[in-house]
């Protein structure tokens, strides 16, 4: 009766090495691991030959990743030296520069010379010029660049003399160890310790004297000549023209455009504008005009995100809150336990797979078609496909109930609302709950994406901001806010899940 | 009755514990109605809200609600069948509309994939693909994040922190980011779901591992079973079934994450289906509709069995 089922050591061995087969796996088992390693190896080498990752990866540009990747925290000006063949030169910058209208940045030294030449002026190219110059020296409107192109373009080539100020010599200082100096004829640049010397001659034609450090590459002889200075920016200079291209860390005019009349003041100045200077429009405060600025930000919209960011909230709210509002009686025809009926069971639950089966991006696009782009897309295709989400779930706790407490109340003779209302509710609304506000946080996430095809909220703007390739600053600033609410949703549903659920929840 | 039988008046413990109970059961009511008001008054804002910044407005647009389904009817019904296998149509004039047989892949000489199946097969491939390389990622990171099996928090909180950081970053600019350095095509797609991916499973794997039996992992330690040891003898084999579990789920999610990325530009049947809905194609979106319909639906029944033969009942917690 009482022997002991424990076996000391040797006797193991012993029955181990009488009986090997019952501790060795079967042969079956022994090769479903390699097998399913094998499988997914195949399967990864037939995915490589299928989307040709190998040759896409191999096309790529990788040197433009890191620019774009720059670009999410930085910003560049970009000063160009245009060297004129008589070896003077005259600068300007791009155009809507960071740096506002009429920069004149401490990093750029010049050296100016008042010249009078002689100067062919081909009819097309004063409007092109004109602004050119506008941009270097003197800020002229706009407006009456265009209005002298207007008056002469009718002229055909001819010869003018001008009197007119030029630059003899431009020192670029990107950071203490690099450099770039430009004057006559000759292109200084200077980086790590390394000089390299390039004659331009104005026009087309760039000669390096000496051999190219490698932070210079030429592709043939004469052809221009790209330098990389790493993180602090690259410049490339060709037979006329220097361009230079200076990055800083940060995100350019965050608060204040390059129009407004708080452009360029410190946070001092502005708080001492705002409490005590005078009104700069006559027609409202400071204050006022400075969040109106701030708001109405050119580059940054800062309005416009603001309300595709809460687009996108209220899309996850208003969705999730009408699918578990629906979701939460057509669950309890379609618990085989709560309502008897074979046939009501299927039906409802077949239209939730149906819901959830047409994706929210068909439901999305349909919607799309229907409303309009907007946010009332985006909240019916949420709410279609988590009803029939939250409706499947929902009728799976109910299944899953104790049914004790469900015959305790039928048992003193209570009504079947109330038996439901006493025996079934308590157990599932944490449940139900619960799994609305996770839904809620995690359709703040996914509310981006159908944004994205028109469903209204953040989505579009995102996708259009990536499009152009040059702002990748703003989408730096909407995935932080992205980030930023998806945080705040999701502690506040943890928060509340974990009171409803206990530890369970997570 | 047996009612009358107790006492009339309580006594004064008796009426201090009724009042209490009194007021705790209006204070609650009070905080209901309170949650009710507030709720209310966000949704309500909400709506109001969305119908404002909307391009037409909910009521206006109602009314023409089904004239857009109505749009959705192809001239005959035989024409859905047509676009999706690629048939010739009768009607065809040489536009987009009707142009079905352009887009055969032929395999041989006269066997061909309709261009819908294969669009569809492709933005399967791209699920089942980076839900793999997802899981690889996701596998071996949940071990470093999981409190039970890496003592050290710097490691813990860091790898955690990166799996959040993963998880909640918007798929479209990840997409997007990939587009402008890769051209079109379907990496963009694979590299979008899979990084979000690694970040969803690690951390449904290492709540699974923290929730695992340390007795085997006990066992290793006292047989002086090195970290990877105890890990793959001790850990690996409890949570199989679950991993392979929520892989499956992931799945599920993925199939559709990536046919709305490919909508945005990651190539495969979304974008179809947004251009043929943007052209009014109807015969074309109603077949890839059907498609899209059956081939989730297909995936999820097939999941949704597997994981029941895997771990019962408990596969049914939906995660994203």
């Amino acid at each position: 009766m009482t022997t002991t089922t424990r076996l000391n050591p040797m006797e193991m061995d012993a029955i181990a090495s009488r009986h090997p087969e019952l501790l060795k796996s079967s042969a079956s088992k022994r090769m479903r691991t390699a097998a399913i390693a094998g499988g997914v190896v195949f399967y990864l080498i037939f995915s490589w030959w299928f989307f040709s990752i190998g040759q896409v990866l191999g096309n790529a540009n990788w040197g433009i990743a890191g620019t774009y990747l720059a670009d999410w925290v930085s910003y560049e000006v970009r000063p160009e030296i245009h060297v004129a063949p008589d070896r003077t030169m005259s600068l300007n910058y791009q155009r809507n520069s960071p740096l506002g209208p009429n920069p004149n940045p401490a990093w750029v030294e010049l050296d100016r010379q008042t010249v009078t030449r002689r100067v062919e002026v081909p009819a097309t190219a004063i409007q092109a010029a004109k602004p050119k110059a506008s941009s270097s020296f003197s800020f002229m409107a706009p407006g009456s660049a265009l209005g002298g192109a207007t008056a002469t373009a009718d002229a055909q080539n001819r010869v003018e003399t001008r009197t007119e100020e030029v630059l003899t010599r431009v020192l670029v200082t990107y950071d203490r160890s690099t450099r770039i100096e430009v004057a006559d004829g000759l292109v200084k640049a200077t980086h790590g310790g390394e000089t390299l010397v390039m004659a331009v001659d104005g026009a087309d034609t760039v000669t390096p004297q000496g051999a190219l450090p490698n932070w210079a590459t030429q592709k043939r002889p004469g052809e221009k000549i790209v330098l990389a200075f790493g993180a602090t920016g690259w410049a490339e200079v060709e037979g006329d023209e220097v361009s230079v291209r200076n990055r800083f860390f940060g995100w350019a005019n965050f608060l204040f455009d390059t129009n407004s009349p708080f452009f360029r003041m410190s946070y001092g100045e502005v708080a001492s504008l705002i409490t005590s200077g005078e009104r700069i429009d006559p027609a409202r405060s400071n204050l006022s005009l400075a969040w109106n600025n701030i708001l109405y930000n050119a580059e940054w919209q800062h309005l416009d995100v603001w309300t595709k960011l809460l687009q996108t909230v209220v899309m996850a709210f208003v969705g999730t809150l009408f699918a578990s509002l629906i979701a939460f009686p057509l669950c309890f025809l379609a618990a085989r336990n709560i309502t008897p009926s074979f046939l009501t069971n299927q039906l409802v639950k077949r239209f939730f797979d149906f819901l959830r089966s047409v994706d929210m991006f068909i439901w999305a696009l349909f919607f799309t078609r229907a409303f309009g782009p907007g946010p009332l897309a985006g909240i019916s295709a949420i709410f279609f496909t988590d009803t029939g989400t939250l409706g499947k779930l929902y009728s799976e706790a109910l299944e899953n109930i104790d049914d004790k407490q469900r015959e305790g109340v039928k048992s003193v003779g209570a009504a079947p609302l109330a038996v439901q209302r006493f025996g079934v509710l308590p157990q599932v609304l944490p449940v139900f709950a619960s799994q609305a506000l996770y839904f809620w946080e995690s359709n703040t996430r996914s509310a981006t994406i159908i944004g994205a095809v028109g469903a209204g909220g953040i989505g579009l703007k995102l996708w259009e901001a990536m499009r152009t390739n040059s702002d990748w600053e703003n989408v730096a600033y909407m995935v932080l806010l992205i980030l930023l609410v998806v945080f705040i949703f999701d502690s506040i549903s943890n928060a509340c899940r974990s009171r409803l659920m206990g530890r369970k929840a997570h | 009755m047996a009612t009358s039988l107790l006492p009339r008046h309580l006594s004064d413990n008796g009426a201090v514990i009724e009042r209490h109970w009194q007021e705790l059961s209006s204070r609650r009511r009070l905080y209901s109605w309170l949650g009710f008001g507030v709720l209310f008054l966000a949704l309500s804002g909400s709506l109001w809200f969305a119908n404002d910044s909307n391009a037409g407005k909910f009521f206006d647009r109602l009314p023409h609600f089904f004239d857009f389904v109505g749009d959705l009817a192809p001239r005959d019904g035989l024409e859905i069948f047509r676009a999706m296998f690629d048939l010739p149509s009768p009607y065809d004039d040489g536009s987009f509309k009707y142009n079905y047989p352009e887009g055969r892949l032929y395999l041989t000489e006269s066997f061909y994939i309709p261009e819908y199946v294969h669009k569809m097969l492709e933005t399967v491939n791209i699920a089942i693909f980076s839900t793999v390389i997802g899981t690889t990622f996701g596998f071996v990171l949940c071990f470093l994040a999981s409190r039970n099996l890496m003592p050290n928090p710097w490691i813990r909180g860091t790898v955690r922190r990166v799996m959040e950081i993963l998880r909640a970053f918007p798929e479209v600019v990840i997409a997007g980011f990939f587009l402008a350095i890769l051209s079109l095509g379907p990496i963009p797609a694979i590299a979008a779901v899979s990084i979000h991916t690694i970040g969803a499973l690690g951390k449904l794997f290492y709540e699974v591992v923290e929730n695992a039996d340390m007795k085997p992992d006990e066992g290793l330690r006292a047989a002086g079973g090195n970290w990877i040891e105890r890990v793959w003898f001790g850990m690996v084999p409890q949570v199989l079934p679950n991993f392979t579990s929520y892989f499956l789920l992931r799945l599920e999610i993925n199939v559709r994450a990536s046919t709305i990325i490919g909508a945005v530009g990651g190539g495969g049947i979304g974008e179809l289906l947004r251009l043929s809905i943007g052209q009014g194609h109807q015969a074309k979106t109603l077949a890839i509709v059907i498609l899209l319909f059956a081939t989730i639906f297909a995936v999820d029944q097939f999941s949704a069995w597997l994981r029941r033969r895997l771990v019962g009942e408990q596969a049914f917690q939906l995660a994203q």
